[in-house]
This record gives structure tokens, sequence and C-alpha cells, in this order.
């Protein structure tokens, strides 16, 4: 970050209104991304923000840099033609939680796997906002929407052990409710050099209102853990709860009861990847707490740097192309 | 011996080529099309691929097939039915067999015609596929090709298996002598390919030398022949498929656009090699990005033409119906990018390996919405060069996607290129709006209607485009209902303006009109030639033009449509152009169709023209 930064958040934000519900989760997203982008002393110009189709998706039209508002489900495929053909160009892709895992599902594993160097922010609300209240790949089984009026008969994807399993060199998650927390999570993202994937859990008021409270709302650290580098996993009202390992999974146990050797302590840069893919379980589901933090970051060459590498070498070895040499390369004959 | 050979002239020879996959009829094809190229005569190549990668050998499903036509004069096609058939084994005796010319021959390599081979070709149990009865009575010449290539290679040290293989080159020894073409060219190539395998290199040179005797001694040959070489236009030719002129056609399109090339891409049959083409040129800087479906790869393209690269997608038909949401993205943001469909036989996944038109419509209208994209298409081989610079000047000149139709026979198919002056190609220098003043994403340049083209970096000038409808002048987001119809019309009007742009339909023959005139568009452009050529001999007004832009058409189309008392519409679909010309200008024309995954013959092209002469 840059502490003499010219610009302010102001200049990242374009005239015209703004279109979400009032009191939707996105306001709070976007102030943060305005805010840490203008302390990062970049012009607003550098910045490519990409999306696809969505309530999310309107995030283009709102951030005063470059925007491309594309289709459905594509924006990670349009970002990274983007940042292939320029490198220098500092992408940022919004999506949804159908949008990036339902439709898009397809180009976010791949994307994630490339180590494509995009900031992706996962706006999760857990429904589909724009269409009106159908559960997305996101919903709880037995979620009763629109479309599933007796339940959902599905269990929802967790894009943060899906990230980890592609080899994912930034996987976080963070919450529209923790605008500190959101803050210190997209700087870092904006610092990484692949990848970034940050799940942002997201209130929609309209559709899916207060799904997210249990770790959001009073009385959350009961029920959340904040992933902190080096740091042994504590957390509760009076940081009273631990946890440890019980085989391959996390337990949660009273910090009293057990020997603090078995606290297990969190690693953020483990070139392993067997502490991430255990912390993931960490979702909030099987009477365990909701992680909030960085799973895992590693250093890793992004995508467009190693294909821009072996045009560099191509070109080392061969000079820079030369159409007129390349069209009389091969067999020719000459008619006179 | 030699001196019974008599020496014959001939103006032009289609060889066919069949063997099994594994057979190596690709590389015999390839290397006989070179060495009558570098004789001087005008070639044209289209290769047969099987359905399966490798069947099971000895059957007519694992057949491959290379045919060739060359020339002392412009072929314009492979050819029709071969004067030679060239057969390596029996289930390609027995594919093949029909195609052949009544005049023709087929040489067979006798020592397949075992049992178990004669079994695999499907022939009932004692049959003898070399009866009279069997070969429609065309004349087979059975030489042991097989065993005469042991036989030469005897005094080698390697295994039996590895001197088997080298009976293409016999083979192809068989036909530089009675083709009287020299065989220093394939003798080169093989030093350099097997330079690290001297043994490989040795037999290999021998078999070829063994086959050129074999064919002058053997008594199986009466005559001899000589094409002469063609009138081409004077300069440097090689030859090229019509995928490898497309994937040159773009590196040069980039750099006399002075940008880089991306392209996005996702394999499929039979475009693949485009992708493939591009990727080795790193050199250029180019960016070949093989995604993860054909959705992602025109997606990654449009980001990268957002980026300011010249990008460009290819596909076949099935590729095009999963890109079409992503197509009228780049028509509505204006962006410039070259899709090109290598058309393939179809609906759903039809035929693959096969050539047809009938991606016409969807080319034209498989979009939502008003989605005008112009369309144009190549005619042989290595026009598909000029297309592909073609299709990247309008796209650039005119900020809109551009679809380029080639077709599996032009794709796969090969002729003569003729190497052009790079400085003599298009300049297609282009401009990026740099000014931050007075600046409005969707103002239109009053000439060409476009937009300006603004890389995003670009100090000054962030803006916002997307998928939605959008204001006229700001681009910003706009529901308006006089916005939107202005809208409509006015990225309808910028492409219809490209009329103004490209040349005028060209009448091959009558320019003042006649009888009959033959219309097509694409790869059919060298059968119609070669058989208005033969009606043009012949005493008849029967004249053709050939469509390379469709959309818009050119100006003169009309002009030249009221010219004639009839006219003919023939492509390799049920009547696609046909409708459009119907549509746009209320004529009546006569379709002629053809569907079978295999180009126009003349003869079929005979039957309907015969009976409106
Ligand atoms: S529908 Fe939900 S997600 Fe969409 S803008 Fe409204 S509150 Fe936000």
């Amino acid at each position: 970050m840059n502490a003499e930064s010219q610009f302010t958040k102001k200049d990242f934000v374009p005239t015209g209104e703004v279109k979400w519900c009032a009191g939707c989760g996105d306001f709070s997203i976007l102030a943060q991304v305005q805010k840490v982008l203008s302390e990062t002393g970049k012009s607003p110009e550098s910045f490519a923000f990409i999306s696809g189709i969505g309530c999310s998706s309107r995030f283009p039209y709102y951030m005063n840099c470059y925007g491309l508002h594309g289709i459905h489900g594509r924006a990670l495929a349009i970002a990274t033609g983007a940042k292939v053909a320029n490198p220098a160009l500092e992408v940022w892709v919004a999506m949804g939680d159908g949008d990036g895992l339902a439709i898009g599902g397809n180009h976010f594993v791949h994307a994630v796997r490339r180590n494509v160097g995009i900031k992706g922010i996962l706006m999760d609300n857990r429904i589909y906002g724009l269409t009106k209240g159908q559960f997305s790949p996101t919903s709880f089984r037995g979620q009763k929407t629109k479309t599933a009026p007796m339940g959902t008969v599905e269990d929802p994807l967790d894009p943060i052990s899906l990230s980890l399993s592609l080899g994912g060199t930034f996987v976080a998650r963070t919450q529209d409710r923790d605008p500190k927390h959101m803050a210190e999570i997209f700087r870092r993202a904006h610092e990484h050099e692949g990848f970034a994937m940050m799940q942002v859990l997201q209130n929609c008021v309209i559709f899916n209102d207060g799904a997210f409270d249990d770790w959001c709302t009073k009385g959350k650290e009961e029920h959340t853990i904040k992933l902190v580098h080096g740091e042994k996993m504590i957390f509760g009202m009076e940081n009273e709860k631990c946890i440890i390992r019980q085989g391959f999974s996390p337990k949660v146990a009273l910090v009293a009861e057990v020997d603090a050797n078995n606290i297990v302590i969190h690693d953020e840069f483990a070139a392993d990847p067997g502490l991430a893919g255990f912390l993931a379980q960490l979702n909030g589901t099987h009477g365990l707490p909701m992680a909030y933090g960085i799973f895992r970051q590693i250093k890793a060459p992004a995508y467009e740097a190693e294909y821009r590498r072996q045009n560099d070498e191509a070109v080392a070895k061969k000079g820079p192309g030369n159409l007129q040499k390349l069209l009389n390369s091969g067999e020719t004959w000459t008619v006179s | 011996m030699n001196d019974q050979l008599q020496l014959k002239d001939l103006d032009k020879v289609v060889i066919r080529f069949s063997g099994d996959s594994g057979d190596g009829m690709q590389l015999t094809g390839n290397q006989f099309t070179s060495s009558a190229a570098h004789h001087g005569n005008d070639v044209v190549t289209l290769p047969d691929f099987p359905a399966e990668i490798r069947a099971p050998a000895g059957t007519i499903a694992g057949i491959s097939g290379f045919q060739l036509q060359f020339g002392n004069q412009r072929v314009n096609t492979p050819g029709d039915f071969p004067d030679v058939l060239i057969a390596m084994n029996p289930a390609s005796l027995r594919a093949n067999i029909k195609d052949l010319r009544p005049a023709g021959f087929a040489i067979v390599d006798l020592d397949a015609f075992d049992e178990r081979g004669i079994k695999k070709a499907g022939y009932a149990d004692g049959v003898n596929p070399l009866d009279p009865e069997h070969t429609l009575g065309k004349k087979v010449i059975a030489a042991p090709i097989t065993s005469q290539t042991m036989a030469a290679l005897e005094s080698l040290d390697m295994p039996k298996k590895d001197k088997e293989r080298c009976k293409n080159f016999f083979t192809l020894g068989v036909l530089y002598f009675l083709y009287d073409t020299s065989p220093d060219l394939t003798l080169n190539w093989i030093n350099v390919k097997f330079a690290k395998k001297p043994l490989v290199a040795e037999a290999n040179t021998k078999a070829l030398h063994e086959g050129m005797i074999y064919a002058r001694n053997s008594g199986l040959f009466q005559s001899q022949y000589r094409v002469g070489s063609a009138k081409l236009r004077p300069g440097t030719y090689k030859s090229l498929t019509g995928n490898e002129a497309t994937g040159l056609g773009l590196v040069a399109a980039a750099e006399r656009a002075g940008l880089k090339l991306f392209l996005g891409s996702y394999p499929i049959t039979p475009a693949t090699t485009i992708l493939e083409e591009v990727a080795a040129h790193k050199d250029f800087d180019v960016k070949a990005l093989q995604m993860e479906d054909e959705i992602a790869g025109i997606c990654c393209a449009i980001g990268a033409a957002w980026a300011g690269n010249l990008a460009a997608t290819n596909t076949s038909g099935p590729g095009i119906a999963l890109k079409g949401e992503a197509m009228g993205l780049a028509m509505i943001l204006e962006l410039p990018l070259v899709i090109v469909n290598v058309q393939r036989g179809g609906p759903s996944t039809g035929l693959p390996t096969k050539t047809e038109q009938s991606d016409l419509m969807q080319a034209m209208y498989g979009r939502n919405g008003e989605s005008p994209i112009p369309v144009i298409a190549a005619k042989s081989p290595a026009h598909c060069f000029d297309m592909a610079i073609e299709a990247s000047r309008l796209a650039l000149k005119y900020m809109t996607p551009v679809i380029l139709l080639t077709d599996g026979y032009l794709g796969n198919g090969a002729e003569a290129f003729r190497i052009p002056d790079v400085n003599e190609l298009p300049d297609l220098t282009v401009k990026f709006r740099t000014n931050p003043e007075g600046y409005q994403s969707y103002a239109r340049d009053p000439k060409t209607n476009a937009r300006q083209w603004v890389k995003p970096g670009t100090p000054g000038l962030a803006n916002r485009i997307g998928g939605l409808e959008k204001d006229k002048l700001t681009g910003a987001v706009s529901h308006d209902p006089e916005n939107h119809d202005h809208m409509v019309r006015a990225r309808r009007e910028k492409v219809e303006g490209i009329a103004n742009d490209i040349a005028d339909l060209e009448i091959i023959g009558d320019q003042k009109g006649g009888d009959i005139l033959i219309i097509g568009w694409g790869s059919t452009y060298g059968a119609i030639n070669n058989k208005v050529n033969r009606y043009r001999a012949a005493g008849k007004s029967v004249s053709q033009a050939h469509f390379t832009h469709i959309f818009p058409f050119p100006k003169n189309t009309l002009e030249v449509l009221k010219k004639f008392k009839k006219i003919v519409v023939a492509e390799m679909n049920l009547g696609q152009l046909n409708s459009l010309l119907r549509a746009e200008y209320a004529i009546d024309t006569i379709p002629l169709t053809k569907i079978q995954g295999k180009p126009f013959t003349e003869d079929e092209i005979e039957v309907v023209v015969d009976k409106l002469l």
C-alpha cells in the first residue's frame, strides 16, 4: 500500500446512481473496494472491473475505472483474455454465487487452476437476486425458494474447498458486515500475483435476509473464528474455545481442557495445502464455527506471466517474428 | 523393358491414395504434391480422414485417403473422380473402386490381398476382390508392393516391421517414375526428417529407388506420362492448407495493424489446426489460448479485444452454436473480433470430418435480438489467407465482430499459395483514442459509423461498457424506447454500410449478361469454375458469379442478377444463400443443392444446368 496515495475514495466513485436495494450488503463491499484501491496509489484507470450478470455484476458501473459488464457466468473468461492481453491492467472480477459457480462454474474452476492474475470477489448471498429468489449452488439443503417450495434436495458447494482443491494460491473468506476485515482481504488480494479468490458472505435483504446472521450479528463470536497467521485458533465470547485436531477433522474444544500445544496454529503460507484443506471444514456446518480470513496464500507464477515468459523465450531463440520470413519459410518453388 | 513404354502427354491427372490410417497415405500424398508443384504443375489436394483415429486395421472404417489433382493449367479442385487409385489393401479397393474413372487404373498391393485382408474388407468367403466382377471391369494392376519392398531392403539390418513401413516410399517411387517426376525433393526430405536415424533414411531412400526401377522393369506398366508445367502467375509459391492460410492470415493482419494477435479457442474438428498454426508463432508474441470450452474461447478473445489486441476465435458449427450469446455481446460492445467457422457436416455432431456449407443461416441469424454481424467466405485454401486479412480489416475499421466462413474442404485441402510481398498487404493501422477531450464512448465516426477504440489503462478515458442497451452517445445503460430503436438501427446501418467498402460482384463470363448465371459462395468456387469453363469452351452462355461477401452483399448484386435469364444457386446445403438472395432481391432462382459431406462434382452441376440450356 502506498501511504501517500494521491487518490481518494472519491476518485473511484463515478457519477450516476447505485441501483442496489437499500440495505443490500453489496454497498459495503463496494465502499471497501473503492477505499482500498484509492490507497494503492494507482490511478482509477489502471483498474479493470469485469463482471457477468446478476446483482453483484453491476459492480463495474459503480467503479470509476474501466469496466466491462459481460454475459452471465463468463466474467472470468473475459477477464483472462484482458489480463493476458495486457498484464499491466489490474483486473478485478465481481461475481455472484449463481454467476460464478453455477453457469460460470467451468470458468471459475479453470481460472483458479490456471492462477490467472485476477482478483475475484465472489459475492455470495446464497440466492439468485436479480431473477428474484431462486436457490443457488451455495443455498443450504432444504432452503425454501420459489423454485424449491418444499426446500432444495441438494447440498451446497463450498467455494473455499473447491478453490483449494484446484490449487488456489489465494483463498479467503470475509463478510459484508465486517468492513475492516474486508478491507484487509482486498488489500492482500491487490498485492497477490495470481488468482485471488475472495468469498464475501453478502446479505440479500430482499430474498435471503439474515442468511448469515449467526456469523455476522450479535453473538457471532460463538460461531465464528478469525484466521490469523501464526496464531492459535481460539474463539468464543470469552476466548474460551479452540480448534484441535481429531483425525483429519477439526474439533471444537475448551481451551481450559486441552494441552495448549494441541491447539491448531494457523499458517497462511504453508506450502502444503493440507492445513488449508483441514480449515476449510470450518464453514459453519457440523457444529463447527465459520472461519474468516485467508486460508491459504502461496507464491506461484501467474498464468499471464508464464505465457509472457514463453513468448519472450521464443523471441530470444528465433528473434522477433518477421512476417516476410515466415511466409517465405518451408518448401517453396518459383514460377517465372 | 523401358523402351517398350510409351510416353504420353496429359493435361491433368487425379490420383487418390487410399490405405489404412497407419499406412502413411497423407505423407505419401503430400510428398507427391510437393514434387509435382516443384515440377511446375498446379496442384490442389484434399485429405479424407477416417472418422475414428485408429479404427481396426484393414477395415473400411479405418481407411485414410488423400486425393490430388495436378495439371498444366489451373486445376481449381482436387478432382471429382480419380484417374489413378492407389489401394494399399482390399478395403481401400472396395471402398474406392466405384469412383475410379472407367479409363483409369488402380494399383494395389497384391501382398495385402490375403485371406485375412479380404475378410476384413468385408468380402464374402471365397471372393477374389481382383475379379473383374468386383473391380467393376476396371483395370487393376496388382503389384506385390510389400514383398518387393522387403526384398529391396533385404541387406539392411532392421526389424521386419520397420522394413514393411517403407512400402509407401516404394509406391511413391512407382508414381514418380510413371509421371516422370523428380524424386529429389522427397529424397531431401527423407534425409532431413531421418537425420538422426540414418538406417531409416537409407531404407526409405532405397525403397523409393527400387519403386522407380520396378515401375520401369516389371512389365506391369505400358506407359509413362508427362504433365507439363502450368502457367501460374510468376512468383514464389508454397503449398498451404486453408487452415494454415487462415492462421497465417491472422498473424499477417496483426502485423499489418501494428497489434498483437490473440486467438481464443477450443479444439474442434476441422478447425483445430488454425489454433495449432497460430500457436506455432510465439516469436510474433501471439497469444493462442486453448481455453476450457468454446464459450471461454470467444469470451477471452472479447476481453483481449477490449484490451486492445487483434482478437479472434476459431471453431466449427457446434462451437458457433455455443458462442452465440458472446457473439451478441461482441456485437453490442462494438469491439473488433474475427470469428472463423470451419464448417463441417451438421446438424448436431453431424459429420465432423466431412464438409458442408450449412452454417450460413446460423452465421446470419444465430443470435438473440437484432444482431447484425458481417459474414464473408473464402473460396479456396489459399484464399483463406486473404479472407482472414479481410475479416480483420472489416473488424478493425468498423469496430464489429466479423464471421469468416470456410469449411472442412478448404481447411484440410491445400493448393499453391503465391507468397505476397508483405508491404503490398493491406495497411490495417489502427488509431486508438487517447484524447479525453469530449470523449463519448458510443459517438460514431461519420464515415464508418464505428465508435472509437480506447485501451483500458488510458488516462482520462475510463468508461464502462456492457451488454445492456446503452445511450447512443454516452454509452450509459439506457432503457429509453426511442434510444433502443435508434441503436438497433444504427448497429445495422453500420454493418450495411460495409457494402460501400467491398469489391463488386464479378461476372466470370458474359459481362453483358446471358442465359445462365451459376452463383456460389465459399468452397464451391473451383468446381463451379471448372464446369463453367467447360460450358463456355463448348460455346454455351453459362457464366459464374461467386460471393466472398455475403452480409452485406456487394452493392451491384441485383444489377448482376438481372442480366441473366436464369440464375442457379449452387451450394452444399438445402439452399441457404438461395433463400437470402430471394429475400433480399425478390428474384427467381433455381437452387442446386447437395449435402453429402463432399464437394460438388462437375457432373452434379451438369445434371441441373443442362436441363436449363
Ligand atoms: S436483490 Fe438482494 S442482492 Fe440484489 S440488490 Fe437487492 S438486496 Fe442486493
